[in-house]
């Protein structure tokens, strides 16, 4: 009699709860705001180039680049998310970040004297962290407008209008998208590379 | 400093303020008065009872309704450990995902059931869609509307004078997911997909990258399963990043929203509790010493994460708060999250038995750590689970009214209910099998091979990724030291056993205890009464709470965290 109820009572909320509420939502999700029901995706002359919220990989110099990732092995691998989960002690993260520091002032000697954010040599949690403080924005401004043949002015001025403050001058933090900020960037370079071809 | 103070006073502010209409709807959906959405509710739960065959007028006494809950609960475990067994022949899996091992599949389905939703797995890489809605958000709901009808029931025993009932477990079930979890849920759900987070059944998007580069972006039903995780402190995140995963809080407006659902119910019953006990002061006595407690955990782990890690500095690098970053220890955070709102949060997943991330607590500072582990080891009371954290911190209340009794000589008494053998030993009972089932698995793991396999991170660190993942089994958190490789079948098999003394075996004592109350004569409060809805008995409760805390896990914690603490001011690294 009781596992009777027990048994009834699990099938008909598993059903409600587990079958009839989540398809509903995914219904009424799309009907309301269906481009971030569907991931907040970016395209670029049709193609899917990636989600906005979702960091990439960078390393060319024209770039800017994102934080160092943990998530799978080439890292920003957006099936695999997660931290390094290394402890403060733990001598693997220090020489990790001893090593990401190292490879930072030696891409631009222009940092060799300049304290780095810490944003830019540590994992973020996630692995797919599709921000960087403006600080660390700030610190490749120079990188990118030399590789680019760009003024530092024109960068730093693209940087600032990719920056967005706290939600409502309270909340969060700083942060400036680094996919968005870098298509910008392509958009504003490409009529010039056209050019020169 | 006054980013930190703003953040925080204007969370705690929403939270005070929701709170209060919360949790006096809430005593009107118990005590079955009408509400605004009985025009909808009211058809369906008659309905539910209809099909299920519950008589949701007759009432149950305590032992009938602790035998109903952990049929329930043993119904749904088997049912989640079989659809993921069975998954690969179940629809809505578009990536073809196989079974989930056995150990594995035993320990999910004891993590979902007992409110812990510890994941030894990856959601993205390991659960089919299917699995993540039928088995899981199932029990995100049910788990928490179990949660919910204990602590009603504890309430009614408080309350009700010489009576021999405490409820309907089916009836309280019910409505703490019909009107309660399911109605707020669908609200947070389309807040969450405004924000970003995505609801869908797509297969994994393959994007060329602007360097050229494939990526493959996990997609799934995420929003309506992250708004239950939250609101019903269950944590189990859709994707192995849990809540730092940008698909499931993608701005700081999420996050506050998503922070504010873990307290709210939590909250929102010490006020249900002073509604039904007729004294308003009642609830907002307890919901003063859990407010303390919160407050001092999050200044110390915001302070400790700010001061961030003093080995960097050493390599040059900037850890200053400016106007330009937020500087501190950022391994394992989010750049939009920053220090304040990551330690903010550590702090309130484990205030409850929430236990989603939106930081790694692995690469916490040592001190910065410390605070989740104590919340966890304090019991989980600071608004607490939902449903858990109120009878926890009501068993604490009976432990402080025991000890003001004893300091002055008389039969100590709450809510004029007289407090005597009985209720002491079954209130104590409740305190000590928490601590037995942390310290004794998690020693054990420390001298065997099996155990001492999982720790990733070497010296003091090590030991508190054991603790810490026994203390969140046990407190039926979810939270991890996530660098511990869990997934073995010793790891599996003890914490799921953890978890479910953790969460059946505290309980039943609880569940009696409001048996025993119940049937007692209320007698009229005295000039000896010590009046339990003032400053004094809040100070003295949470004295109380810390010293039992301290006494019981002191030497545990300063093996871990306290060690590792003082080995990085010296610099010395494992």
């Amino acid at each position: 009699m009781r596992i009777g109820i027990a048994v009834r009572m699990t099938l008909v909320l598993t059903l409600l709860t587990g079958i009839v509420y989540p398809i509903a939502m995914v219904a009424t999700a799309h009907l309301l705001f269906p481009r971030q029901a569907d991931g907040s995706l970016v395209e670029r002359n049709g193609e899917v180039v990636g989600s906005s919220l979702i960091g990439q990989n960078f390393t060319s110099p024209r770039y800017f680049h994102g934080r160092p990732s943990a998530a799978g092995d080439k890292g920003y691998d957006a099936t695999n998310s997660g931290g390094s989960n290394l402890a403060p002690t733990n001598k693997a993260l220090i020489d990790a970040v001893k090593a990401r520091v190292r490879a930072l002032r030696e891409s631009d000697p222009a940092l060799n004297h300049d304290p780095i954010p810490v944003d830019l040599v540590t994992t973020s949690g996630s692995g797919l962290d599709p921000a960087i403080t403006p600080a660390a924005a700030a610190v490749q401004v120079p990188r990118v407008a030399r590789a680019r043949g760009l003024s530092e002015a024109t960068v730093r001025a693209l940087v600032a209008a990719h920056t967005s403050g706290r939600t409502l001058g309270l909340l969060g933090e700083p942060a400036v998208n680094v996919l968005e900020l870098n298509l910008a960037l392509d958009a504003l370079s490409s009529p010039a590379q056209t050019a020169a071809r | 400093m006054l980013n930190a103070i703003i953040q925080v006073g204007l969370f705690t502010l929403i939270v005070t303020v929701v709170s209060v209409p919360l949790g006096l709807y809430m005593a009107r959906v118990f005590r079955r008065e009408p509400t605004f959405l009985d025009v909808v509710l009211r058809p369906l739960e008659r309905l539910v009872y209809r099909v299920c065959g519950v008589h949701e007028n007759t009432e149950q006494d305590w032992i009938e309704y602790t035998i109903a809950m952990l049929l329930f609960s043993a119904v749904g475990m088997l049912l989640l450990y079989v659809l993921e067994r069975l998954q690969f022949y179940l629809p809505l899996n578009p990536q073809g995902f196989g079974a989930v091992a056995p150990d594995l599949a035993f320990n999910t389905a004891a993590s979902f059931t007992t409110n812990t939703n510890w994941q030894a797995y990856a959601g993205e890489s390991t659960m089919s869609y299917f699995t993540q809605m039928a088995g899981l958000a199932f029990h995100n709901f049910v788990s928490a509307a179990a949660g919910i009808a204990v602590a009603i029931a504890v309430i009614r025993g408080f309350v009700r004078r010489s009576a021999k009932t405490i409820g309907n477990f089916w009836v309280d079930l019910t409505r703490a997911t019909l009107w309660v979890l399911l109605p707020i849920s669908i609200v947070l759900t389309l807040v969450l997909v405004w924000q970003g987070v995505p609801d869908n059944f797509n297969t994994y998007t393959h994007v060329k990258t602007l360097e050229g580069a494939e990526q493959v972006i996990a997609q799934g039903p995420v929003a309506s399963q992250e708004s239950i995780k939250e609101l019903g402190t269950n944590g189990g995140g859709f994707f192995n990043a849990n809540s730092a995963h940008p698909y499931e809080n993608p701005t700081p407006l999420s996050n506050l929203i998503e922070m504010v659902a873990i307290f709210a119910i939590g909250a929102a019953l010490t006020h249900t509790f002073g509604a039904m006990a007729g004294d308003r002061r009642q609830g907002w006595a307890l919901f003063a010493a859990m407010a303390l407690l919160f407050l001092m955990g999050a200044a110390i782990a915001i302070r400790a994460e700010q001061r961030g890690n003093p080995q960097f500095t050493r390599l040059g690098i900037d850890q200053h708060a400016s106007a330009t970053q937020s500087g501190g220890n950022m391994e394992g955070k989010e750049v939009r999250f920053g220090i304040v709102n990551s330690a903010l949060w550590a702090t309130v997943t484990t205030d409850t038995s929430c236990g989603a991330v939106n930081a790694m607590h692995d690469s916490f500072t040592p001190l910065g750590g410390l605070v989740p582990l104590v919340n966890m080891q304090i019991g989980e009371i600071i608004f607490g689970g939902v449903g858990s954290g109120l009878y926890g911190m009501l068993v604490m209340a009976v432990l402080s009214v025991f000890i003001a009794g004893l300091m002055v000589g008389r039969t100590p008494e709450y809510l004029g209910k007289k407090i005597e053998g009985r209720e002491m030993k079954l209130a104590m009972l409740f305190i000590l099998i928490f601590p037995a089932v942390i310290l004794v698995p998690a020693g054990i793991a420390m001298v065997t091979k099996a155990g001492l396999a999982g720790i990733s991170n070497p010296g003091p660190h090590g030991f508190s990724q054991v603790l810490y993942a026994y203390t969140e089994a046990s407190a039926n958190n979810g939270s991890a030291f996530a660098g511990l490789n869990a997934n073995t079948p010793f790891y599996n098999v003890t914490l799921a056993f953890v978890m479910l003394f953790g969460r059946f075996l505290m309980k039943v004592p609880v569940l009696a205890l409001a048996g025993s109350l119940v049937a007692k004569k209320s007698i009229p409060p005295s000039a000896g009464t010590f009046p339990t809805n003032g400053l004094i008995f809040v100070l003295l409760l949470v004295g109380v709470i810390i010293i039992v805390a301290a006494l019981t896990f002191f030497p545990a914690d300063a093996l871990g965290p306290i060690v590792e603490h003082l080995a990085l001011a010296t610099g010395r690294l494992y």
